[in-house]
């Protein structure tokens, strides 16, 4: 089991190298540290929902209304401060308690009431969307101080500080899913959820945590994408799903649950990245990369169902 | 007296059975009637021939499209790129339309393409078994990129006037009413009455039960994958040609408008009930209501935030039935 692991991400290490080296080969544009800062500086926000998803998806869940969290807690944040009147950081904190909050109500409702988590997470989406759009009116919010846009522009030891909080949070997710009773757990529900609830584990509670998990992650990003792009949209982070389940699922994670590592998911990030920006450094535009994108998933699903039926899984 | 009470037994247990089987449907049908008095109380216009029209004909390609929902979700799969396949549609006929094909051209290829891409789609769900959400976000991402990329944006202006089908008027009443009756009615009795249509009640209720049962549950996915592309491009025809400009975006999450349509019809999310005339109704109702927010000065921006509490709702009263009947 440890070895086709193993091997699943080896093979992806290396398509990532070979895929960076061609990149190097075909544009000097690319390999240079600027260039390669940028695009982890890009990659960050995709990055912290993709290192939640992992997780939602090893249960054997999926959540569908990341985009739509990132979105709300984005809102959030610019109406606590512009239109209430909060001090920036206090809207900032009560921002992430929302996402966290959003989280926890698909937890609740996937858990409490057996709903399947695809179909709760595309209600969920549409909600937690509705109420983006119906408490901003589709009014962006702007003109944040300037101490704010350190979080998605500033630099720390001349790495962007972003790069800085998702290598933190691989980390911290790494070792979560790889050495605690929590992650362990989590592969269990994934594998048999009935078996693991009759050896003891606490499913829901982890389910629930889970799920909360997504909302806090998301709405961190939704502060990161905020003072980056300095401006607060209720369209932020539409179709930030499909970005993120197809790192994941590119990562090795398997999408009936129980598979997969966090390393396997960067990996996935990086490889998906790299192409996005080599194919717009040769030219192709945004909507061209999303047809790639969508190529990318389809195959890379198609590929490890094939491999897991030759080994008669 | 007996005889009597038992007739009264017969006749009652047969209106329960009614009301059970169609218990959703007649909730959506009550809602809808409802909000026409409440808000026609309110506000008389709302009444007026050119709203009830545009209510109507207006959207009538989403019941269309949540017919073929619909049938997918009772088969136990789902489709999530149904909104770029309509977008994508409405191009291809506005296309061949402006190129001077003839008219029955630029309305016959687009839906036979639409048939043949969910085919394909229903083909990659049926026997690689990945879940129909990966492979429809994957299609979605596909389909949504390539139109933006292939349009550059632009619209399609000067059609012929003869290929503007949803344009037509019978008796004062706009032809995408009559598709959308039409429709659900030949769909219902298909469902109810055909082999093919009960298969998919089957494969969608026990999937092993429908292959012990001897039915081919591959087979009946794909063909259910392609009668939804069938309907997908009726939809998509009838959105091409209602305005006299073809945009290359449809309304935003339109995917999800019509997969709600369905859900809140009465088809439950877990395949194996439901029916096609609640899903008709159900967009109706949606349409209804996107419309009352207009004549009751709410902002429109908050729609969205009501058809997700809708689904949510009924999705948990599906969930809390499911269990008291087990």
């Amino acid at each position: 089991m440890n070895a086709t692991l193993l091997r699943h991400e080896t093979v992806l290490a290396l398509l990532v190298c070979l895929a960076l080296a061609s990149l190097a080969f075909l544009s000097e544009r690319f390999f240079t540290p600027e260039n390669l800062l940028n695009q982890g500086r890009l990659m960050s926000e995709v990055g912290l929902v993709a290192l939640a998803m992992t997780f939602v998806i090893i249960t054997g869940g999926i959540d569908l209304s990341v985009g739509s969290m990132l979105g709300l807690s984005a809102i959030l944040l610019g109406v606590f401060w512009h239109n209430v009147g909060l001090p920036l950081p206090a809207a900032i904190v009560l921002a992430l308690v929302c996402g966290t909050l959003a989280g926890l109500v698909n937890g609740a409702i996937i858990t409490r009431f057996r709903v399947p988590p695809l179909i709760a997470t595309l209600a969920t989406l549409a909600l937690y969307r509705g109420l983006a759009e119906g408490i901003s009116q589709a009014r962006s919010v702007r003109g944040y101080p300037e101490w704010f846009f350190f979080f998605g522009q500033g630099e720390m030891l001349g790495v962007p500080f972003q790069l800085w909080v998702l290598a933190l949070a691989t980390i911290v997710c790494a070792v979560i899913l790889g050495l605690t009773p929590f992650g362990r757990a989590a592969y269990a529900i994934g594998a048999n959820e009935t078996a693991a609830r009759f050896s003891g584990i606490r499913v829901d509670a982890t389910k629930l945590w889970i799920y909360a998990g997504a909302g806090l992650l998301s709405a961190i990003a939704a502060v990161i994408f905020v003072s980056r792009v300095t401006t607060t949209r209720s369209d932020m982070g539409t179709g930030l799903e499909l970005d993120v389940i197809t790192g994941v699922v590119l990562g090795g994670t398997s999408i009936f649950g129980g598979r997969g590592t966090i390393i396997g998911t960067a990996l996935g990030l990086i490889l998906i990245q790299a192409l996005k920006n080599g194919l717009a450094l040769s030219g192709v535009k945004g909507d061209g990369t999303i047809v790639v994108i969508g190529i990318v998933l389809i195959t890379a699903i198609l590929v490890s169902a094939i491999i897991d039926r030759s080994r008669g899984g | 007296m007996s005889t009597a009470a038992a007739t009264l037994r017969f006749h009652r247990s047969r209106t329960r059975r009614f009301l059970s089987d169609y218990g959703q449907e007649l909730v959506v049908l009550g809602a809808i009637v409802l909000l026409f008095i409440a808000v026609g109380a309110y506000n008389p216009r709302f009444l007026s021939n050119t709203n009830i029209n545009s209510i109507f004909a207006g959207n009538a390609y989403i019941a269309v499209a949540a017919i073929g929902m619909s049938m997918v979700i009772i088969s136990g799969h789902i489709d999530v790129s149904v909104g770029s396949l309509i977008g994508v549609i409405a191009t291809i006929a506005g296309t061949l339309a402006v190129s001077g094909y003839p008219i029955w051209v630029a309305w016959l290829v687009p839906i036979l393409v639409a048939m043949a891409i969910n085919t394909v789609v229903g083909a990659l769900v049926a026997y690689t078994r990945i879940p129909s959400i990966v492979v429809t976000l994957g299609m979605l991402s596909i389909l949504k990129g390539g139109l933006i990329s292939a349009t550059a944006g632009a619209w399609i202006t000067d059609l012929p006037a003869d290929f503007m089908i949803a344009q037509v008027r019978i008796f004062g009443i706009p032809s995408p009413v009559y598709f959308m009756v039409a429709l659900t009615v030949v769909a219902a009795l298909f469902m109810r009455y055909t082999d093919f249509g009960r298969a998919i009640y089957a494969v969608g209720g026990n999937l092993d039960a429908a292959r012990a049962a001897g039915l081919n549950p591959e087979q009946t996915v794909v063909g259910v994958f392609t009668l939804h592309g069938l309907f997908a491009g009726i939809a998509g025809l009838l959105f091409a040609t209602q305005l006299q400009v073809i945009q290359s975006t449809v309304p935003p999450n339109l995917e999800l408008t019509v997969i709600t349509a369905s859900v809140i019809g009465g088809v439950s999310i877990l395949g194996g009930t439901g029916t096609v005339v609640g899903s008709t109704l159900a967009a109706i109702l949606f349409a209804t209501i996107g419309s009352a927010l207009i004549f009751l000065n709410v902002s429109a921006y908050w729609l969205r935030a009501v058809l997700g509490l809708l689904i949510l709702a009924t999705v948990l009263a599906d969930m809390a039935r499911r269990r008291r009947s087990v």
